[in-house]
């Protein structure tokens, strides 16, 4: 399996560094490690592996160093930045791990602007040399761009004019919408495969600023310094992250409160997540004691890396039925502390984290089924994910009564890439409603439950278990691109944000793109990059 | 044949006066091209006349005019190599189409950057070479260093001109930035790192030129072949120009190899002569052989393969027909490779091992001159050798990077070679007793002990002649 759990003392392509409340993150990719074999990470290029490394570092600065204010993102290579996303493994790569891997490291970035947004942390890129492709859009994922001026260094997106794709990591997106570049400079920019170097790249507004080689090092420490004593201080120490592990049984992954279940002839996973079974703390001190054994950050966490796994490792998995077990008292005490504390650093962190998890979730390209049955505790961030879900079934059944309630983090603290909750999306017909039930907080029983537009198909004691199992099997035999395409249309209806604009035009356009001839036909321009051979198009365009 | 306009402002047959857009353009060049030389030219020479060879024209033997110049009044121009053959691109892609007269828009980042990169070694070999008039070893030798500094400021305007020409606002500011960087400065550097160490010595220079000047050649000489006719044109005429750096790198070492193997015949030690002794002689050609080198670039390039591919840049000597296949497809280049401690031979599709097919010219080449050097020492009998090392030696780009080998090209650990470095390339203190061996001797006739004078002198002139007036 793809480990996706590491740690700083492991890391081969980064070096993390503490200086008080100024973090300095060097790239500094070793060529001879790939994360599979058969190509070399020349110049600071990335692949999953690096990748890794670096969504955990942002995690660490997150949880176990509160004092953090300033992290600079910078490299420890001589006179190269980051060349971006290593070519010959994309060209070597299959279209799903393509996909896979572009969705994993826009998440990443997200995470960075997530922090950057949420919790008082700046992020200065530093590029001492070449910063091109993924390389520039990883610094435009920082709050500002610092160029080193050296007569030769340049910032670029070369993927159109040299390889026939696009920026697969919000590069376009960011350049217009997060930086504000003209869209006609900026289309002059992404065309011009040497980019821009430093007095120009700052006029276009693609950097913030540009200091000479001599005095770059200084500059960049004397701008972090300030960002630094322009931050609130969050507190001294923060709690360790350990390593998530789940128990492999076959096609069974057990972690302490996530399962999932795959069967594979069936295409089908049963993903079920479990409520607190312990007392949970009861403050932000509380919290604090408990470092990372919490539920709420320990599950999430779980179902974090078991997205991940899903999404990687299980293809052929076309639909996950999501199942909840446990005490709805439990859930909804634990997330009224949350609610109640969420001023407290730590508290704060671990609900951007199951914001975070929520977002995985629905970005992931699975068919996803809520199964309210016999057992279930659909209630507060558990209701969130069957509202992130694309169906849910409820069971009616005065037998075995089902209960579902709304918690007080449905409000607006667990946030999809619109920017909306997942009751304001759902309910956008009806704004006064979705207010209504984040401020009532209703705990219901299914047939209210569906009375208030939170079931999809109610089914009574005969016909529940008959409805479910023909829906899993229709919905298993239905083309899986297509219901890729219309889940990702449905999901997020409601206004765009820059978040759901990259991941949108990544599903859509650079996806379509990865599979057109004209980059991965056997003349395709991604194909031919590198080969003797020149890349040919086909020249009609749509 | 086009008529050179030897009166105009800036000295061109490229029919400037025809084409107001340029003329002006590059006249707005040309002042801040003097204010660069007056501060980074050769120090303290530009009011001493000096015996330099101009360009008057392009046929066979028409452009080397000499007499007294300054060197500030030295007519920098523009000159291209007449227009020859059949006009057709020979290798690549577009192997048979017309070469091109404009810069096709797709190839304009490219060929840009190739331009920019050469045109950069000009200036900064001038600014590297900026303070040895004070310990030339005689005027001649002067002389011959001041004829390499004002052809290389021509070179300057030949790519110059290419970039006013044919790449529009891009290329103006890629001109005028020629001029912005400076050797060895730390917020501009030159380009290439090669050409942003000083040359603090006339050893040092001769090197330079026998062997850093050379990959020079190779690199115009592949440019020569380019579908793009302008740049062909230019670079074919600055090859006729480098051939002399190159004599005189090539000439110089040989002085010193021959004075060095003069003074060990007649039973003296080299040191209490303020000669330099044979291994040390050895050292700089190692030296400045492997860094020269590494100016090819890596052996297996995609940079190298477009480069080809889209008819830019071609193998030495392209157009003569030598290559039986004008577009190297399904052909491979065996390459050794380091592999832990062994060697092992990998396949490189020929297209992307354009770099290390012309490093292999251009050993070729610096072997035949290495030869010459040795059977010069052969003839005073005394047992020494003068060899050229492998191209796997010292390296610090491509594949023998990441790896230590001896000058016979032999895997050698780490170890080996922290042991052994000092043996085969010069030390702190090799350096600093070559510099103490630079004494300035600025009378006509007279010469250092460390060099042998010259067997003939330029322009039919005797040694003796007075080849730079010190005002």
């Amino acid at each position: 399996m793809i480990q996706f759990q590491t740690q700083p003392s492991d890391y081969r392509h980064w070096q993390l560094t503490f200086d008080g409340a100024i973090a300095r993150l060097d790239m500094r990719v070793q060529p001879e490690h790939p994360f599979r074999d058969g190509y070399e990470l020349k110049l600071n290029s990335y692949d999953l592996g690096v990748d890794i490394e670096l969504a955990d570092a942002i995690q660490r600065i997150r949880f176990e160093h509160p004092e953090v204010r300033v992290v600079v993102l910078g490299s420890a290579a001589e006179r190269v930045f980051c060349a971006g996303a290593n070519i010959s493994m994309l060209g070597a790569s299959s279209h799903a791990f393509k996909v896979n891997f572009c969705k994993f490291t826009n998440e990443t970035r997200l995470s960075i602007e997530d922090a950057s947004q949420h919790s008082g942390i700046r992020f200065l890129a530093a590029l001492n040399g070449t910063c091109a492709g993924g390389g520039y859009e990883l610094a435009m994922a920082c709050d500002e761009i610092f160029l080193i001026d050296d007569g030769n260094s340049a910032v670029s997106l070369p993927e159109v004019p040299l390889l026939g794709v696009l920026p697969g990591t919000g590069g376009l997106t960011r350049l217009v919408d997060k930086r504000k570049v003209r869209r006609d400079r900026a289309d002059v920019f992404a065309t011009l495969q040497e980019g821009l170097k430093g007095k120009k790249a700052k006029a276009w507004g693609l950097i913030d600023d540009t200091f000479p080689s001599s005095k770059f090092a200084d500059r960049v420490a004397e701008r972090a310094r300030a960002l630094a004593d322009s931050m609130p201080q969050k507190a001294d120490s923060g709690i360790a992250l350990s390593r998530i592990t789940a128990e492999i049984e076959g096609d069974t992954w057990r972690y302490q409160h996530v399962t999932v279940e795959l069967d594979r002839d069936r295409r089908v996973a049963r993903l079920t997540v479990h409520a607190p079974t312990t007392p949970q703390p009861s403050d932000g001190a509380g919290y604090l004691a408990a470092g990372d054994g919490s539920w709420a950050l320990r599950c999430f966490r779980e179902l974090d890396d078991a997205l991940l796994h899903l999404r990687l490792e299980a293809e052929n998995i076309g639909l996950v039925l999501l199942q909840t077990r446990g005490d709805i008292d439990a859930i909804l005490a634990a997330e009224r502390v949350l609610f109640e504390h969420r001023a407290h650093w730590l508290v704060n962190e671990i609900l951007l984290q199951m914001a975070r998890t929520l977002r995985r979730y629905e970005l992931s390209a699975r068919s996803f089924f809520a199964l309210a049955g016999d057992g279930s505790c659909f209630a507060g961030s558990f209701l969130e994910l069957a509202l992130a879900s694309d169906r849910i079934y409820a069971l009616d059944d005065p037998s075995r009564p089902v209960e579902m309630a709304v918690g007080p983090l449905s409000g607006g603290l667990l946030p999809m890439s619109n920017g909306l909750s997942r009751l304001q999306s759902r309910f956008l017909a009806d704004p006064d409603h979705a207010a209504r039930l984040a401020a009532e907080q209703p705990r219901v029983s299914a047939a209210e439950a569906d009375e208030l537009g939170l079931v999809t198909v109610l089914g009574d004691e005969f016909d529940f278990e008959d409805d479910t199992r023909i829906a899993i099997e229709e919905r298993a035999s239905l083309s899986p691109d297509a219901l890729t395409g219309m889940e990702a249309s449905l999901r997020f209806a409601g206004p765009e944000t820059c978040d759901s604009k990259i991941f949108g035009r990544l599903s859509a356009w650079q996806n379509w793109i990865f599979i057109r001839p004209n980059a991965t036909g056997d003349s395709g321009a991604l194909t031919r990059f590198g080969k003797p051979e020149p890349a040919h198009f086909d020249w009609r365009r749509t | 044949m086009s008529t050179v306009d030897l009166d105009a402002k800036i000295p061109n047959n490229v029919n400037l006066k025809d084409d107001k857009r340029l003329q002006r353009a590059l006249e707005t060049w040309l002042p801040g091209y003097q204010e660069w030389w007056a501060d980074m030219g050769p120090s303290d020479f530009n009011t001493a006349d000096v015996y330099l060879r101009t360009a008057v024209g392009v046929g066979k033997g028409g452009w080397a005019h000499f007499d007294y110049v300054k060197m500030p009044d030295y007519r920098w121009g523009i000159f291209l190599a007449d227009p020859s053959g059949d006009q057709k691109i020979h290798f690549g892609d577009h192997a048979g189409d017309p070469v091109w007269s404009e810069v096709p828009g797709e190839m304009r980042g490219r060929l840009r950057r190739l331009i920019v990169t050469q045109a950069d070694t000009e200036p900064a070999s001038v600014e590297q070479q900026r303070m040895l008039g004070h310990t030339a070893p005689s005027l001649y030798d002067m002389r011959s260093l001041f004829q390499v500094n004002v052809e290389e400021g021509r070179h300057l305007w030949a790519m110059v001109y290419l970039l006013h020409s044919f790449f529009g606002s891009d290329g103006r500011d890629e001109a005028e930035a020629l001029l912005q960087r400076r050797s060895g400065d730390p917020d501009s550097p030159r380009i290439l790192q090669a050409f942003n160490n000083p040359i603090d010595s006339w050893m040092d220079f001769f090197c330079f030129t026998a062997f850093t000047d050379r990959d020079g050649k190779y690199q115009l000489a592949a440019l020569a072949e380019s579908g793009f006719d302008p740049l062909a044109r230019t670079t074919q005429f600055m090859l006729t120009e480098e051939a002399y750096h190159l004599q005189t790198g090539e000439n110089g070492v040989g002085r010193i190899i021959h004075r060095t193997a003069e003074l060990l015949k007649a039973g003296k030690d080299p040191r209490a002569e303020g000669a330099i002794p044979m291994e040390i002689i050895q050292k700089f050609i190692n030296f400045w052989s492997s860094a020269s080198f590494d100016l090819f670039g890596g052996e297996d390039s995609t940079n190298a393969s477009e480069s080809f591919a889209t008819g830019l840049k071609g193998r030495y000597r392209e157009g003569d027909g030598i290559y039986s296949d004008p577009k190297a497809l399904d052909q491979f280049y065996k390459l050794d490779i380091p592999d832990g401690d062994k060697m092992r031979t990998t396949e490189v599709p020929l297209r992307r091992a354009m770099n290390a097919l012309l490093l292999d010219a251009y050993h070729t080449d610096c072997t035949r001159i290495a030869q010459r050097w040795q059977r010069d020492v052969e003839k005073f009998e005394i047992g020494a050798n003068i060899t050229l090392p492998c191209t796997k030696f010292n390296r610090r780009q491509g594949v023998y990077s990441e790896a230590r080998f001896t000058p016979e090209g032999e895997l050698i650990s780490e170890a080996e070679w922290q042991k052994r470095h000092t043996d085969w390339l010069p030390t702190e203190a090799d350096r600093a007793y070559v510099r103490s061996c630079m004494i300035k001797v600025h009378e006509p006739g007279k010469i250092a002990n460390w060099i042998a004078p010259p067997a003939r002198g330029v322009d039919d002139k005797p040694f003796e002649f007075e080849y730079v007036k010190l005002s």
